[in-house]
């Protein structure tokens, strides 16, 4: 008896390989995924190249820096930089470092942040919940202010602050960051409590509670979320602000950022690059830091503030 | 009922501050500003009314001019970068990728940052002698040259790097709010009829974010027309007045020239330009809040 | 009857949790089939197994006598329609129907045809050139029939497909996919949790509960013999009436004893001999009760006193304090009893089912 055997070709052993597929497909690594991944690391690169490049120019001594490897890792790590940037830095005026630039943008943060936040929780409730003739006018100049560049209002407002004596002062620069937020915060808090339920609002002014009353014991206690929001972005904005402390705060109360740019722009001679990376790192700390601790909200801070209206 | 009338005037009163920051800070100066734009003020303002005389002698001021050509270079070349780029980024970070929090992070950090800080970190990097420029030629490729803040041809372009690696990452946080805005049943549609990834991105998902994209380009735009941190930093306008643009050109005519009737001239072509920009897009928003829904 | 759709021994994980585990399903070719139960019982998990939308764990997923358990959803030979539509939203209807044959390549000529035809057949032709934004729920619901229509498969899938819309079109649209399935004759799998759809559209139902498919019959059989209280339960509106009691064997007299001296002669059931002494549930559903006395000597009769009437049109429901609890007796017309009333009704033997109280499973 003659049996004929004939060894099965691939078609076949693709096709019974799939007559046996069962379960959770094997997950391949196709070229598209490779490319994905190769993709995204490269802009982390891109991305996080700078602040490499910063961090290790911050902790190499000079003459290491004049060898120009600029992506090395220093031979010898030394924090002198760090320490000549806090405290002896000359950024034109004195040579006490930039750790004076530090304090006076505490000084104008805190005020800043708070008065804006201030006004524009006050302006939103007052649109919110009450019906006051005009407000939807002024909602919506205010917003179109927003978007018009400071160098239009700039000059006449310098006039104004010296005519009323706050020119080159903390006050002054407190005020102009009060005026230039107040758009982008009242938008804010307009938004949110419009999204809160007006059977709240309606309640308590049932039980007899005023105007005050309400904003203060009712609607300031639901901002937690809105208010977290509003100070990242009031936090980042203020303290990386530069064209309007220049201006307005006056040679005393340069903030962090105008002494910066004295201390790297303003040299003649070498640069000291080590110091000038690290004064630049530390000037970026306090936002960065913000950024890194606050996490989503930093993402819904930006999303609040760009879905305009 | 007296109470409620007093509760109402409250109200009304509570918002005499931001009434008076609206009339007197902004309308005011801004007013204000023009009118400067058309006296003959140099050092100090004075009402001494001369046409259009500053407009015409900034039109023939070649720094001037060459703003105008900086701004619509960078302004473009931003503007496209950072939307490519930033869809390009929130795209693969919606594939349901490995760490994508991290990367997230990563790429949204430099928005965290002073323009300042952003111009100093890539003028030192783009240092010819010490460089990113020096340690490539040190690799062994000699005639790369990263030289950009030196040429007056390149300075320009300086400025469009250090502005996408800040800005791009503001745009992916956009972008990804809309891409996952999209439906998943669409996307399980798409599956079933076999349609492959990249193409549902172009015909379909980026119709339905278009109004994102065109907030992004709002934004930017208006970023580009108000630079002026990122310039004095990076290249403080040079070489010579080779990377000089238009927020600049009006901060230094007020502050260190002192020709404040030419510069308020400069500074309301800003404000003519993003009002351009702005109206229209104002327009389109309110409208389509009152207009018919979408799908 | 062949086999166009076979599940064999599927699981699903999501994550930690096992949400479907050793489930099997046949599903014969031009079968309507409809998988119902409430949320979260892995109806919808299960369909999108099918539709090879979401990954599996364990199990094989047969069409048209091929293992397609890890092709991609577009080589399973499905159409499918989503509860929510998902039509594409820029483009046209026409563009709907054709944009995925288009991306296959098919040439020009043969997609005109195909959608013409879909076109024709779900009555779109005037529509065809607008947006999804300019079209109603009904409308829309169509188009995306349409568009798996135009694929021209042998296996339609349905995901909750009329639960966006309201009473009237739901109604409406139901009867056109009823009509539709007469006329294409393709196996259809629908997803709902209406009973009312599953009852009308279905050759037969698999009632899914918390992963398991419980009972997969007729909706006659589903209807008359349910396998088990919950599926009792969830199929008729109102609910059928559930009487708690104990079976007492006496000699060959078999004696259903309920609360407040509720008893019936249940002898006549002889799937109950050898339950003597078990806690079981008497079902009987309201439309079966009748309302008044009775002369034939088998019915089961009881009195009660009625306590609300709720008229409903064509029909009236009368609720009836009976065994230690609130009963429902539907009756078609107008009421002829009110609140108050002292009442006797009557239920025909062969319509009762009993039910182990504890499992809940059918005994007789």
């Amino acid at each position: 008896m003659n049996v004929s055997v004939s060894a099965p070709n691939s078609a076949t052993i693709a096709a019974s390989a799939v007559q046996l597929a069962r379960g959770r497909k094997p997950h391949k690594l196709t070229a598209g995924r490779i490319g994905l991944y190769a993709f995204l690391i490269t802009a982390a690169i891109f991305f996080l190249l700078p602040a490499y490049v910063m961090l290790m120019t911050s902790l190499k001594p000079m003459d290491e820096i004049r060898d120009g490897a600029i992506f090395a890792f220093p031979r010898t790590l030394t924090f002198e930089a760090w320490w000549a940037a806090w405290s002896s830095a000359c950024t034109g005026l004195n040579c006490n470092g930039i750790s004076v630039g530090f304090w006076n943008s505490i000084k104008i943060l805190v005020p800043s942040v708070f008065f804006s936040i201030a006004a524009g929780a006050l302006n939103g409730y007052a649109m919110s919940f009450w019906r006051v003739k005009g407000a939807n006018l002024l909602f919506a100049a205010l917003l179109l202010g927003a978007f018009i560049p400071y160098q239009v209002f700039m000059y006449p407002l310098v006039i104004m602050s010296a005519q009323i004596g706050v020119y080159n002062s903390i006050a002054g620069i407190v005020i102009v960051h009060t005026i230039f937020g107040m758009p982008l915060m009242t938008l804010l808090f307009r938004n949110y409590y419009a999204g809160l339920p007006v059977e709240l609002f309606k309640a308590a002014r049932i039980d007899g509670a005023g105007f005050w009353r309400i904003f203060f014991w009712v609607m300031l206690p639901m901002s937690t979320p809105i208010i977290i929001v509003a100070v990242i972005l009031q936090v980042t904005g203020i303290w990386n602000d530069f064209m309007l402390g220049l201006i307005f705060a006056g040679r005393e109360n340069q903030p962090m950022t105008v002494q910066l740019n004295n201390i790297v722009n303003s040299v003649t001679g070498e640069r000291v690059y080590n110091l000038n990376m690290a004064a630049t790192i530390l000037t970026a700390a306090v936002p960065l830091l913000c950024y890194f601790l606050s996490g989503r909200w930093f993402v819904r801070g930006i999303a609040a503030g760009a879905i305009k209206g | 009922m007296k109470r409620k009338f007093w509760q109402n005037i409250m109200a009304t009163l509570s918002l005499l501050p931001a009434w008076a920051v609206l009339l007197v800070a902004y309308t005011g100066s801004m007013i204000w500003s023009i009118q400067i734009s058309f006296t003959s003020s140099r050092a100090l303002p004075s009402n001494n009314f001369v046409g259009f005389d500053q407009y015409r002698r900034l039109f023939s001021t070649s720094r001037w001019l060459v703003s105008l050509e900086n701004l619509v270079i960078f302004g473009v070349l931003f503007v496209v970068i950072c939307l490519v780029l930033g869809f390009l980024l929130a795209v693969a970070l919606d594939q349901r990728i490995r760490f994508e929090n991290g990367f997230r992070t990563i790429f949204l950090y430099p928005h965290a940052m002073s323009f300042i800080v952003t111009g100093l970190i890539w003028q030192w990097m783009m240092n010819p002698t010490l460089g990113i420029q020096k340690s490539v030629r040190d690799l062994g490729w000699e005639s790369f040259s990263f030289d950009w803040i030196g040429s007056r041809d390149l300075a320009i372009y300086a400025l469009v790097v250090a502005g996408v690696w800040q800005a791009a990452g503001l745009v992916m946080v956009l972008m990804l709010a809309g891409l996952r805005g999209v439906d998943a049943e669409l996307w399980k549609a798409t599956r079933v009829d076999g349609i492959p990834a990249w193409r549902v991105y172009i015909s379909i998902v980026l119709p339905l974010i278009k109004p994102m994209i065109v907030t992004s380009v709002v934004l930017l735009g208006i970023g580009v027309v108000k630079s002026y941190d990122l310039v004095v930093a990076l290249t403080g306008g040079g070489p010579g007045m080779a990377s000089e643009l238009p927020g600049k050109f009006v901060m230094d005519y007020l502050f260190e020239r002192q020709n404040i009737a030419l510069a308020q001239a400069a500074s309301t072509i800003m404000l003519i330009t993003v009002l351009a920009v702005l109206v229209p897009w104002l327009y389109m928003q309110y409208f389509r809040k009152s207009g018919r829904s979408p799908t | 009857m062949q086999t166009s759709v076979a599940i064999k021994d599927l699981a699903i994980e999501f994550g930690a949790v096992k949400v479907i585990e050793k489930l099997d399903l046949d599903v014969g070719r031009g079968e309507f089939v409809v998988l119902l139960g409430p949320s979260g019982c892995g109806k919808s998990t299960l369909l999108n197994a099918i539709a090879g939308l979401i990954d599996i764990v364990d199990g094989e997923v047969w069409i048209s006598d091929k293992n397609v358990t890890w092709s991609e959803p577009k080589d399973r030979g499905i159409g499918m329609v989503f509860q929510s539509y998902a039509l594409y939203p820029q483009m046209s209807v026409r563009q709907n129907l054709s944009f995925g044959l288009k991306v296959a390549g098919l040439p020009r000529d043969e997609t005109e045809k195909r959608v013409n035809k879909a076109a024709a057949m779900l009555q779109l032709d005037a529509l065809l050139h607008r947006k999804p934004s300019e079209l109603s729920g009904g409308q829309r619901q169509r188009v995306a029939i349409g568009r798996a229509l135009v694929r021209n498969v042998d296996v339609f899938l349905f995901d909750e497909p009329l639960s966006n819309l309201d009473a009237k079109l739901r109604n409406e649209l139901r009867v056109e996919i009823k009509r539709l399935h007469q006329e294409l004759g393709n196996t259809m799998i629908y997803v709902t949790h209406d009973q009312i759809e599953a009852l009308t559209l279905a050759d037969r139902i698999a009632v899914m509960r918390k992963g398991v498919i419980e009972q997969f019959s007729t909706p006659h059989e589903i209807y008359h013999r349910p396998a088990n209280t919950f599926i009792a339960g969830f199929i008729g509106s109102p609910t059928m009436n559930f009487i708690e009691g104990r079976l007492t064997e006496s000699g060959s007299a078999m004696t259903f004893a309920g609360d407040h001296g509720v008893s019936f002669d249940v002898s006549r059931h002889p799937e109950l001999a050898s339950s003597g002494g078990r806690d079981v549930i008497l079902g009987i559903r309201p439309e079966h009760m009748v309302l008044g006395e009775s002369t034939d000597p088998d019915a089961y009769k009881a009195k009660g006193k009625v306590s609300v009437v709720e008229p409903m049109g064509a029909d009236t429901v009368i609720w009836v304090d009976f065994a230690g609890g609130m009963r429902a007796i539907r009756m078609s017309g107008d009421p002829t009893v009110s609140a108050g009333d002292d009442v006797d009704f009557h239920f025909p033997p062969e319509r009762v089912g009993f039910f182990d109280q504890q499992s809940g499973v059918r005994i007789g």
